[in-house]
C-alpha cells in the first residue's frame, strides 16, 4: 500500500524537480491523447516541442518565443506577488486590456506629432491605466469587503466591452475606411514599440519582463516588503503580529500585478499588435495564472515557464496547421501541464512510502 | 483474582521518528479511578487513542472483560462500552446542548425525549445543565459538562478522560470530581490523564507512569508523595526555577480602562481592564482558557488597536500605535500559539528570528534585509536557549513544540524588552524546557524588565509571580499579591465555579 508521509520540512530539491516531472507526465499523457485522435504522438510532441527551437523554420519561430513569452512573464510576476500573499487577482486580462487602451490612447492623442517623448508616455499611461483597474478590487476589497477574485474576474469582461467600444468608436482609424480598429502604430514611429535588434524577437516589453524577474527576485529575497508578501501567505496571523498592515499589502500587491499587466497590454498594442482591434486581447492574463504556478511564484520559475508556455502556444499552433490538430486539443495539453504540476506537488511535503498494511 | 475491566498487553505504536508507545501494559479494574501521568510527549495521548479506536496500534493486544478487544474505530469502542471526553471539545458553539448532544448519538431519539433524559442523568450525577441552552453562551466547565453527559448517555463502563481540569477553576474541579466518584462507586471504570499531581493524589485508586512512551512504573497514588511521581515521570531531577529579590521600579505599563471587542464571532471582549505593572516585576494573569487571554495578548502586541490612552508605556499613550512602533519602544510580546501565529511554520528559524527582531535587532538597512545578522540573531536564540535543533535554517514546523517555545521566547528576552507580554509560555512543553522559560522570566524581571505572565497553569504564576490577578469573561479580578494566596481564594478571583453550583433546570 502507498502511503504518504509528511516531510518535517519542504523537499528543495523536489521544488525543482515536480515541474519538469510534471512536463513529463504532461508529454506522456498528451501522446496518449494524440494517439487516441489518430495523430502520431511522437510526432506530436516533437512538433510542439522542437518545431519551434530547431525545426525548419526556427528562425521564424524562435524570435516568437520572445513576443509571446514577454507578456506572459511579465503579468505572471505581477501576478504571483499577490499570490504569494493570498491576494487572488484573476482579472489580469482586464488589466491589460485597459493599459492597452490608456497607453494606445496617449500615442493616438499625439498622432502625427514624432516626439522622443511619445513612447515614455505611453509606457507611463499603460502602466497606470492597469494599476487604475486593478484598484478598483483592491479599493472594494477594502472598503466593503468584496471578494477581490470575483470583482477583478468580472471587471475583464468589463473590460472587453470597453475594447469593443474603443475600436468601434472614439478610438477608430478616421482613414480606415469605416473598418473597425485604430489607427496602426507601427507605422507611426514616435509611437511603436520596435524590435531593438533585428530578428531576435527583442522589444521594450521583453526588456521589461526581465528587469521585472530581476525586480521580483531582489524584493522577494532581500527587501522586508517581500518578506511581509510570503509571510502573509503562509503565516497571516504571525504576520499581523509582526506589524504587516494587511490593506496596504493589498493595494501594493494588486496595484504591482495591475500595472505590469497594463504595461504588458501597451507593449503587445504598441508592437506585436499594431492596433487597438476588437479581438486585440488573446487570453496573455488568463494563461499567466497559469505561468506564475508552473514557475513555483518564483521569479526565475516564471521566466523559465513562460518561455516553456510561449513554446507551447507556438508549438500548438504548428501542429495544428501541420498535422490537423483541433486546436481544443491543444487546449486540453496546456491545462494538463496546471493539472499536472498541481497533482505532483503534493511531493515537495510529502514522500511517498510502501507501507505494510497496519495490523488491527 | 477478578479480571480486569481493561487489560493492556504490549501496545506499541511507532510514528516516523519516534516511538509513542512502547511496549505498554498495565490493567484497569471495575470502579477505579486510574490515573495515566507523563510529561507532554510521553506518548499518553497515542495510548488512549488506541483504546478509543482512533489510533491502530503496530504490535500488542487490548482484552475488555477478558474477551479481545481491537477497536476498528471510535464507533465500535463506543459499542464496546467505552466513552471519552478530550481535551478540546467537539461542540457546535451555535446549537442548543440536546442538539449537540444528538449529533454524537448513532441514532439520536427525538430532541424532547433527549432533553428529558439529558436532564435525568444531568440531575443524577449532579451535573446541572439546560439542555436548552446555545453552547456559546456556556463557561468552559458547563461545555465539559456537555460532553460528559453524552458520554454517559451511552452507559459507559469505561470513561477516559483527557486533561479535563485543565479549563475548570479550582471550585469547578471539586464538582466534576465529585461526579467521577459516584461513577466509580456504581463501577464504572475511569481512565484520567493528568499531568496534575496534587489531583490526581486526591483521586485516583491507580497510576500508571509513562516517559518516553513506556511504563516505568505504577503507583498508589495516595502512598506516594508528588515529588517522587514527579521523579518517576521526568526520570530525573531538574533545577526548580530561582527567584533573586528585587525592588520594583517605576510603572512601566499601564492599563487604564482598556476596553475592546473581540475580533472574532465567539471571542470574548475586554471590559474595562485596568492594570500596571512596574519595571522588575511579574504580574501574573490567571483565568480558564476563553476568557479574554489573546485579546488581552492582541491589545498588547498591537494587533489590536485600542484608545490610545488606554496602555501606557512609560507614560507614552500607545494604545493605537501598531506592533512595529510598540517594539520599537520596547513593548515585545509572545503569543500562546507557535506556529502559525508567533512563527511562521514553512519559513526558516532565521526567517522567524527576522519576524519580531527586524527593529530592536537592526536587522534591516533602508528596507533591505540584513541576512546575514539575521542569521546571527536566531544563532544566539539557539545557543542561549538551548535550541535543539540541526541549525537556524530548518524550518519552524521541524522543531519540536518544547524547542519552538524556548525559540519563541528566546527571541523576545534576547531583544531586552521593557515590558515583555506572554501568553501561555510553557503551555505543551517538557518539565525541564519549562523551568529554563520560567528562570528565563525571573532573570528578564531581575534586570529591570516588566513582565506580564499570562497563563491557565496556576503552579506557573504562584511560582514566579509577584502579584496575581484573574481574567474571567473579559474581566479583571483584583490583583493581589501572590503570597499566601489560598487556592481558594484563587479560584473566587477566576470567578468560582462560573455560578455552576446553580441548576438551569
Amino acid at each position: 500500500m502507498l502511503k504518504l508521509e509528511k516531510r518535517p520540512q519542504p523537499s528543495r530539491l523536489w521544488t525543482w524537480v515536480t515541474p519538469l516531472l510534471a512536463v513529463v507526465i504532461t508529454m506522456l499523457a498528451g501522446g496518449a491523447l494524440f494517439a487516441a485522435l489518430g495523430k502520431d504522438p511522437v510526432e506530436a510532441i516533437a512538433t510542439i516541442f522542437w518545431q519551434p527551437l530547431f525545426g525548419e523554420f526556427a528562425f521564424y519561430y524562435r524570435p516568437q518565443l520572445l513576443i509571446k513569452g514577454a507578456p506572459l512573464i511579465l503579468i505572471a510576476i505581477g501576478l504571483s506577488l499577490g499570490f504569494r500573499a493570498g491576494i487572488w487577482n484573476i482579472g489580469a486580462e482586464g488589466q491589460y486590456i485597459v493599459g492597452a487602451l490608456t497607453g494606445a490612447g496617449v500615442g493616438l492623442a499625439f498622432y502625427p506629432t514624432e516626439s522622443v517623448l511619445i513612447f515614455p508616455l505611453m509606457v507611463l499611461a499603460g502602466a497606470l491605466g492597469g494599476w487604475a483597474w486593478a484598484m478598483i478590487p483592491a479599493v472594494l476589497k477594502l472598503r466593503f469587503g468584496t471578494n477581490e477574485i470575483l470583482v477583478s474576474l468580472m471587471l475583464v469582461y468589463v473590460a472587453e466591452q470597453l475594447l469593443a467600444a474603443m475600436a468601434l468608436g472614439p478610438m477608430k482609424n478616421p482613414e480606415g475606411m469605416g473598418f473597425p480598429g485604430s489607427r496602426n502604430l507601427r507605422q507611426y514611429e514616435s509611437a511603436h514599440n520596435a524590435e531593438l535588434i533585428t530578428g531576435t524577437g527583442m522589444h521594450w516589453g521583453v526588456v521589461a519582463a526581465f528587469i521585472a524577474v530581476i525586480f521580483a527576485y531582489v524584493l522577494l529575497t532581500r527587501h522586508s516588503l517581500g518578506y511581509h508578501i510570503r509571510l502573509t501567505g503562509q503565516a497571516p496571523r504571525a504576520a499581523r503580529f509582526a506589524g504587516v498592515r494587511p490593506a496596504r499589502l493589498v493595494l501594493v500587491c494588486l496595484g504591482t500585478a495591475g500595472a505590469l499587466a497594463g504595461l504588458a497590454g501597451m507593449f503587445e498594442v504598441s508592437g506585436p499588435a499594431g492596433q487597438v482591434s476588437i479581438d486585440f486581447n488573446v487570453g496573455y492574463g488568463f494563461t499567466a495564472i497559469i505561468v506564475a504556478f508552473l514557475g513555483r511564484l518564483h521569479p526565475l520559475g516564471i521566466l523559465l515557464a513562460g518561455l516553456l508556455m510561449a513554446l507551447t502556444y507556438i508549438g500548438g499552433e504548428i501542429a495544428q496547421s501541420n498535422m490537423g490538430l483541433p486546436a481544443a486539443a491543444i487546449q486540453l495539453f496546456q491545462g494538463m501541464l496546471l493539472f499536472f504540476l498541481l497533482a505532483v506537488d503534493v511531493l515537495t511535503n510529502y514522500r511517498i512510502r510502501l507501507a505494510r498494511r497496519e495490523v488491527a | 483474582m477478578t479480571t480486569p475491566l481493561l487489560s493492556i498487553s504490549g501496545l506499541t505504536k511507532a510514528y516516523p521518528g519516534v516511538v509513542a508507545n512502547d511496549a505498554v501494559s498495565f490493567d484497569i479494574m471495575e470502579g477505579e479511578v486510574h490515573a495515566l501521568l507523563g510529561e507532554n510527549g510521553a506518548g499518553k495521548s497515542t495510548l488512549v487513542k488506541m483504546i478509543y479506536g482512533l489510533v491502530k496500534p503496530d504490535s500488542g493486544a487490548m482484552a475488555l472483560h477478558g474477551a479481545p478487544y481491537a477497536p476498528p474505530d471510535p464507533h465500535a469502542a463506543r459499542k464496546a462500552g467505552v466513552a471519552m471526553v478530550f481535551q478540546h471539545f467537539s461542540l457546535f458553539e451555535a446549537m442548543s446542548v440536546a442538539e449537540n448532544v444528538a449529533l454524537g448519538m448513532e441514532e439520536p431519539p427525538r430532541l424532547r425525549d433527549l432533553a428529558t433524559r439529558i436532564k435525568d442523568v444531568s440531575e443524577t450525577y449532579g451535573l446541572p445543565l439546560d439542555p436548552g441552552r446555545i453552547v456559546g453562551d456556556l463557561s468552559a466547565g458547563e461545555r465539559q459538562r456537555v460532553e460528559i453527559i453524552r458520554c454517559l448517555l451511552q452507559d459507559p463502563r469505561l470513561l477516559i478522560m483527557d486533561e479535563p481540569t485543565s479549563v475548570l477553576t479550582p471550585q469547578e474541579v471539586e464538582i466534576l470530581f465529585q461526579t467521577l466518584r459516584k461513577l466509580s462507586a456504581e463501577g464504572v471504570a475511569i481512565l484520567y490523564i493528568s499531568h496534575k499531581l496534587e489531583e490526581i493524589r486526591s483521586l485516583c485508586d491507580q497510576a500508571t507512569i509513562l516517559r518516553q512512551g513506556q511504563n516505568v512504573g505504577t503507583c498508589l497514588p495516595r502512598e506516594t508523595s508528588a515529588r517522587e511521581m514527579a521523579e518517576m515521570m521526568v526520570g530525573s531531577s531538574f533545577a526548580a526555577p530561582e527567584r533573586a529579590s528585587r525592588a520594583p521600579g517605576e510603572v512601566a505599563l499601564e492599563i487604564t480602562g482598556l476596553s475592546v471587542a473581540s475580533p472574532s464571532a465567539f471571542g470574548t471582549a475586554l471590559k474595562d481592564i485596568h492594570l500596571s505593572v512596574q519595571a522588575g516585576e511579574i504580574l501574573g494573569l490567571g483565568g480558564v482558557a476563553g476568557n479574554g487571554q489573546d485579546e488581552l495578548l492582541a491589545a498588547l502586541s498591537g494587533e489590536l488597536p485600542s484608545d490610545a490612552g488606554a496602555i501606557r508605556l512609560n507614560g507614552t499613550p500607545i494604545g493605537w500605535l501598531g506592533p512595529t512602533a510598540r517594539r520599537e519602544l520596547g513593548l515585545l510580546a509572545a503569543p500562546e500559539e507557535r506556529l502559525g501565529h508567533a512563527a511562521a511554520p514553512d519559513m526558516s528559524l532565521t526567517e522567524n528570528a527576522f519576524l519580531t527582531g527586524a527593529q530592536r535587532e537592526g536587522l534591516t538597512a533602508r528596507g533591505f534585509i540584513r541576512w546575514t545578522a539575521a542569521r546571527a540573531f536566531a544563532r544566539a536564540i539557539i545557543e542561549r536557549f538551548d535550541v535543539r535543533t540541526p541549525g537556524p535554517d530548518v524550518a519552524a514546523r521541524a522543531l519540536s513544540g518544547g524547542n519552538l517555545q524556548k525559540f519563541v521566547i528566546g527571541r523576545e528576552v534576547l531583544q531586552r524588552p521593557r515590558v515583555l507580554v506572554v501568553n501561555q509560555p510553557t503551555w505543551g512543553v517538557d518539565a525541564a524546557a519549562a523551568a529554563a522559560i520560567r528562570q528565563a522570566l525571573l532573570d528578564l524581571a531581575a534586570n529591570g524588565a516588566a513582565i506580564l505572565c499570562i497563563s491557565q497553569d496556576l503552579d506557573e504564576l504562584m511560582e514566579i509571580s509577584d502579584r496575581f490577578g484573574a481574567l474571567n469573561e473579559g474581566r479583571l479580578s483584583e490583583i493581589r499579591p501572590a503570597q499566601g494566596l489560598s487556592v481558594e481564594e484563587i479560584g473566587l478571583m477566576m470567578g468560582g465555579a462560573h455560578g455552576m453550583e446553580v441548576a438551569h433546570v
